[in-house]
């Protein structure tokens, strides 16, 4: 018995949304008479992070500290309407729409905040602390909450704004099949590097090292725990986890987590990330979104890992032990390439 | 059926229900007493959402028939707490980032806590024992175990 350690890249180019439809996504921002924002979506927070980061693009838009912006994500039959959180469009799609809908709020608020201190709007600008004050003038001051009493109590008027994302939609171009798809990609690269028992057929991952180009990460603590998470996913997925191991015979499929298997707290290993940020010229502050691309290049590094350890090509997932021994016994035994 | 009467410690409280025989603990908690923070996850023992201590061990409550806790001291995520200020693994986890979807979180706490009450300081190599029961589809697990080692370290420096 033998181990064999092998090392496997893999790059990827990964569109952000998608154009189905225009991808479109609503956003409704509007002030309660305490100075306080709500954000009105129906965007689902999964874990990953769209509560938290539609809350900074809104605060920092409105120009209000973020303590003062909550997200409502309680209903999609009363929200305004949003395609879903999927193919790594929220940050990009719902973080456009919530930024248009607090420029349309913040105009509304300038104007109010104008209204009281007896000046143009133009002149005004937000402290970020709760203030509106006039340029240059910091004494000529405002409290954002006392903006919104006015507004609500003597000038009639509602703090609010509306915003939609929606992407041109493309057609295909009947001479060239021409398209554009996207708005926007982001790019990954990742290094796998795995030891395969030539025996048993089972996989180790031993390290990986990646790269993400991702537009501005606006929460880098979030982009770095949706990178960490979703490499595993993506290990679960080439090596361990699915519905039909015998695929299109339903025989032997899993019925528990004793049979589906996902890795444990012990199978996982070094994960060393570099996040590179190129602003992304159409994205809320320059955002892309990590989302499923954390996953997507971790499936061919490691196939390409295997290839590397001991020679064969697996080109069916999961990897499972008994797929990988299967193509050993049939080149003849392992066949380690040339280490890169 | 008749009901069995069941007297028990939730959280250091004494409570008093009547259960159908063949309840599982989980049940019995979640639904009689009210107490939601053990989930219910694959009711086989095979996630550990569920996890919480029987006089300070810890165990699946799904596979814990509720009339065998007669007498016994249950703790729960529920219990955890001190009153408004957080557990030292809870502000960790929320440190570390080691909570995504939840769902497995109330079963990683106690874990954790069965974990640091009996060893606390353990080794990274404990630590992944400790919660090898549990599993976790969204953080790959790294910024739960390193949580576990911050409020090892730091948890009574705080308190």
């Amino acid at each position: 018995m033998t181990r064999h350690r092998g090392r496997g890249i893999a790059s990827v180019n990964y569109p952000i949304g998608m154009n189905l439809g225009g991808d479109p996504s609503q956003a409704l921002v509007h002030s309660n008479p305490s100075g306080k924002f709500t954000v009105a979506l129906s965007s689902i927070d999964l874990g990953q992070g769209m509560k938290s980061v539609t809350r900074q693009i809104c605060a920092e838009t409105l120009g209000v500290p973020v303590e003062d912006v909550y997200v409502d994500t309680a209903d999609s039959d009363t929200g305004p309407h949003c395609m879903g959180s999927f193919a790594s469009r929220g940050t990009h799609r719902v973080g456009n729409a919530v930024m248009a809908a607090a420029r349309e709020a913040r105009g509304v608020m300038m104007e109010a905040a104008a209204e009281e201190l007896e000046v143009n709007a133009a002149d005004l600008e937000t402290d970020g602390r709760g203030n509106i004050h006039v340029k240059g003038a910091p004494h000529r001051s405002i409290s954002t909450k006392d903006v919104a009493i006015a507004a609500q109590f003597k000038q009639g008027k509602t703090i609010s704004g509306r915003g939609i994302f929606l992407v041109p939609l493309s057609d295909v171009d009947p001479e060239t099949g021409e398209m554009s798809p996207a708005t926007c990609y982001a790019h990954a690269c990742l290094v796998a590097e795995v030891e395969v028992d030539d025996e048993t057929g089972e996989v180790d991952m031993v390290r990986m090292d990646s790269a993400y180009e991702l537009g501005r990460a606006l929460n880098p603590r979030l982009v770095e725990q949706q990178l960490v998470g979703g490499a595993w996913m993506g290990v679960s997925h080439a090596l361990y986890e699915t519905p039909e191991p015998y695929y299109p015979d339903p025989v032997h499929g899993p019925r528990d987590f004793v049979e589906y298997l996902m890795p444990g707290p012990g199978d996982i290993c070094p994960h060393d990330i570099a996040v590179l940020e190129r602003p992304a010229p159409d994205g809320p502050f320059g955002a892309k979104g990590p989302g499923e691309m954390c996953a997507n290049p971790v499936l061919p590094a490691v196939a390409n890992a295997i290839f590397n350890a001991v020679g064969v090509r697996i080109d069916d997932l999961p990897i499972t032990p008994e797929k990988v021994l299967r193509a050993i016994k049939a080149q003849g035994g392992a066949r380690p390439q040339a280490r890169r | 059926m008749a009901k069995t009467p069941l007297q028990f410690r939730h959280n250091g409280r004494d409570v008093a229900i009547f259960v159908d025989g063949g309840t599982n603990l989980l049940v019995a908690l979640r639904e009689l007493i009210g107490d939601m923070t053990p989930k219910f996850g694959c009711g086989q023992g095979g996630c550990g959402t569920c996890s919480v201590l029987i006089d300070g061990e810890l165990h699946l409550s799904c596979l814990t028939l509720a009339e065998t806790v007669a007498g016994r001291s249950i703790e729960t995520l529920d219990g955890i707490k001190d009153g408004p200020n957080l557990h030292p693994l809870q502000r960790a986890f929320a440190d570390n980032f080691a909570a995504q979807c939840g769902y497995c979180t109330p079963g990683m706490l106690m874990a954790a806590k069965a974990l640091l009450d009996r060893n606390p300081q353990p080794s990274r190599a404990e630590v992944i024992e400790a919660i090898s029961g549990n599993i976790c589809r969204c953080t790959g697990y790294e910024p739960i175990i390193n949580a576990v080692l911050a409020a090892a370290s730091g948890g009574r420096a705080r308190a």
